[in-house]
């Protein structure tokens, strides 16, 4: 069997996104944001909002997310997303405004945006990606790091005695009013990546339609940063993070 | 008719001017002493007119970050705060200036450092005009002295903004912001069209069209070629800016044998302060630097070989001094007075330590 018996259009179940341009990834590989990023960009081009769609990217990996997909971007200071998302809805309540942020980003130094931003009911969607350490700088340690797992600023284990537990930080958004979609879901099967695909579907759905803040937390495998092979980090996240940070809905209005 | 003459505090001016340029947003925090500019803008309710959005945001870093936001989309937005909250806001105001977007920023000063006090100071002019945020990056700096200036300068800060394509700055302070004059406000303008906008800024992220290549705005560059031709991108334009853009006022500066050098608050302090000195035959002139960034350098220099001395009056320790030195260059002293930690000198403290420079 030859390559073009195998990408032949009988054999295709999956294509390249068309907002997903040929820009090589930066991202390692094994990692969930590129799953993801062809999840957003899959979305938008079947909504056909590329045109009325701005993303606002953090600081973290995704830092360079407007490289890839072929929509409008703007690349906030850490952290600071959702108030910028906040500025671009209010100002085009036409738009279709969503932010890409990383655990660090929008559960560490963004704490205050992300809270102010859901509780004051901002019509955005905000795609979390939660793989429990700072990819970016080379492993540190994240708020939603796994108690005694091992990072570069915890070598010994994360101990909740001195560094607090991991942070469930979309449980706390769930609990405000100005929520209208908090779930948990991941992208480590087949299964699970369609299931995402349709939450971050109905969170831009709610972005467009006003109907308040919509979070869709990703749990993901940071292979490089766990120091793992991919596989070995997918099931290491099956085993250890879901656990946790279990899947499912936290609240859909 | 809409241009009538009203009685008003500055920092309430400002919130007036800023409705009537057409404003798309502000985004504040409140802070003493420029709480009547968010409370005014609140009370104008302008969403329900002209479409502008206010927004008391949670912090002033969440503020700033919003005033990034709308700018990126090319919308005319502000922000405002004093000193403390102003230094909060110095990282935003980094990735502004680095994003090449256009803002008014407004700072009504207050004694520092730290919490310091709600009297008035005007200990921010190095945080402003060298600085602040991180990076080699600059900011028009506009030093109003009235309560018209106040009102007159929001028009200006933006127009300035969106000609260069970088932020603006109200640099004032609890004197002016809280003081009332007469004021007579600017005609209302429309604020422009999402057509218009993208028309006159090509780069603002308001959703890509299938005309053109996806717009985004990023100050990241991993390439330090790059970076670097980025920052010399922006010294250019900063030099443009300072080429054209100087402003100042002279006051019985043409026979002065000293010449009071000032900026906003103190500069209306030195203008009494100039009266009582020729009433005492004294021939004493004041030069106001309106553009605290780009200073006008060059008319002090000018005035360096004709004076026999300048003293330059501020609210702080010594700042403005340090630039009026170096346009000088040494051709003459210049000496320094200054009043610390909200303390506002009368023009007869002045007029005291100019004599002792006579």
């Amino acid at each position: 069997m030859d390559k073009n018996e195998l990408t032949g259009a009988e054999t295709l179940v999956y294509a390249k996104p068309r907002l997903v341009n040929d820009t090589e990834m930066h991202y390692c590989p094994g990692c969930s944001h590129g799953v993801v990023h062809h999840l957003v960009a899959e979305v938008i081009d079947e909504l056909g909002w590329a045109e009325k769609t701005i993303g606002v990217s953090p600081v973290g990996c995704a830092v360079f997310a407007h490289k890839y997909v072929d929509i409008d971007w703007q690349q906030a200071a850490h952290g600071r997303a959702p108030a910028v998302a906040t500025a671009i809805k209010r100002l085009n309540p036409d738009k279709m405004v969503f932010t890409y942020q990383g655990d660090g980003d929008l559960a560490a130094i963004g704490t205050a945006e992300t809270i102010h931003a859901a509780n004051r009911g901002e019509n955005i969607a905000i795609i979390f990606i939660n793989n429990a350490i700072y990819g970016m700088t080379g492993g540190q340690m994240a708020p939603t790091t796994l108690n005694q797992m091992v990072t570069t600023t915890c070598p010994e284990g994360r101990d909740p005695r001195i560094m607090g537990n991991p942070l469930k930080i979309v449980d706390m958004l769930a609990l405000l009013d100005g929520v209208c979609l908090a779930t948990r879901q991941s992208v480590h099967t087949a299964a699970a990546v369609k299931k995402t695909k349709r939450m971050i579907k109905l969170a831009f759905e709610n972005a467009m339609a006003n109907k308040g803040t919509s979070i869709v937390e990703v749990v993901s495998s940071c292979n490089a940063g766990w120091r793992m092979n991919p596989v070995d980090a997918n099931n290491w996240m099956a085993e250890n993070m879901l656990s946790v940070f279990p899947v499912g809905d936290l609240k859909n209005l | 008719m809409s241009e009538e003459i009203s009685l008003m505090k500055g920092n309430e001016a400002i919130a007036h001017a800023a409705v009537r340029y057409g404003a798309d947003g502000y985004f504040g925090y409140p802070i003493t002493p420029q709480s009547e500019i968010i409370e005014t803008l609140m009370e104008l309710a302008p969403w329900k007119t002209t479409g502008m959005i206010v927004m008391q945001a949670e912090s002033e870093l969440a503020a700033i970050n919003m005033v990034y936001g709308g700018a990126g989309c090319g919308k005319a937005v502000m922000t405002s705060s004093s000193s403390t909250g102003m230094s909060l806001k110095m990282e935003g105001i980094s990735y502004i200036a680095a994003g090449e977007l256009p803002c008014l920023l407004v700072n009504v000063m207050r004694g520092g450092p730290g919490l310091g006090t709600i009297q008035p100071s005007q200990s921010d002019y190095f945080q402003t005009v060298k600085g602040g945020g991180h990076g080699d990056y600059r900011l028009i700096t506009l030093a109003p002295y009235s309560v018209q200036e106040m009102a007159d300068f929001v028009a200006l800060g933006f127009d300035l903004a969106f000609k260069y394509r970088t932020p603006s700055m109200i640099l004032t302070d609890g004197v002016i912001g809280q003081m009332m004059e007469k004021v007579r406000l600017p005609e209302f303008k429309r604020r422009r069209s999402e057509e218009e906008i993208r028309k006159q800024c090509p780069w603002a992220t308001l959703g890509r069209t299938p005309d053109r290549a996806p717009n985004f705005l990023t100050t990241l560059e991993m390439d330090s070629s790059l970076m670097e031709q980025r920052n010399i991108h922006l010294q250019a334009k900063y030099k443009e800016i300072q080429q054209n853009e100087v402003r100042y006022q002279e006051v019985l500066c043409d026979d002065a044998d000293y010449l009071l050098v000032a900026f906003g608050s103190a500069a209306r302090i030195c203008l009494k302060t100039v009266d009582l000195a020729r009433a005492e035959g004294l021939k004493v002139g004041l030069l106001r630097p309106i553009t605290l960034w780009p200073f006008p350098s060059e008319i002090l220099e000018k005035y360096a070989s004709k004076v026999k001395g300048m003293l330059t009056v501020e609210l702080n320790a010594g700042q403005m001094v340090e630039d009026v030195r170096l346009a000088v260059n040494g051709k003459m002293p210049v000496e320094h007075y200054g009043r610390l930690g909200g303390i506002v000198p009368t023009p007869d403290h002045v007029l005291e330590a100019l004599k002792k420079l006579i």
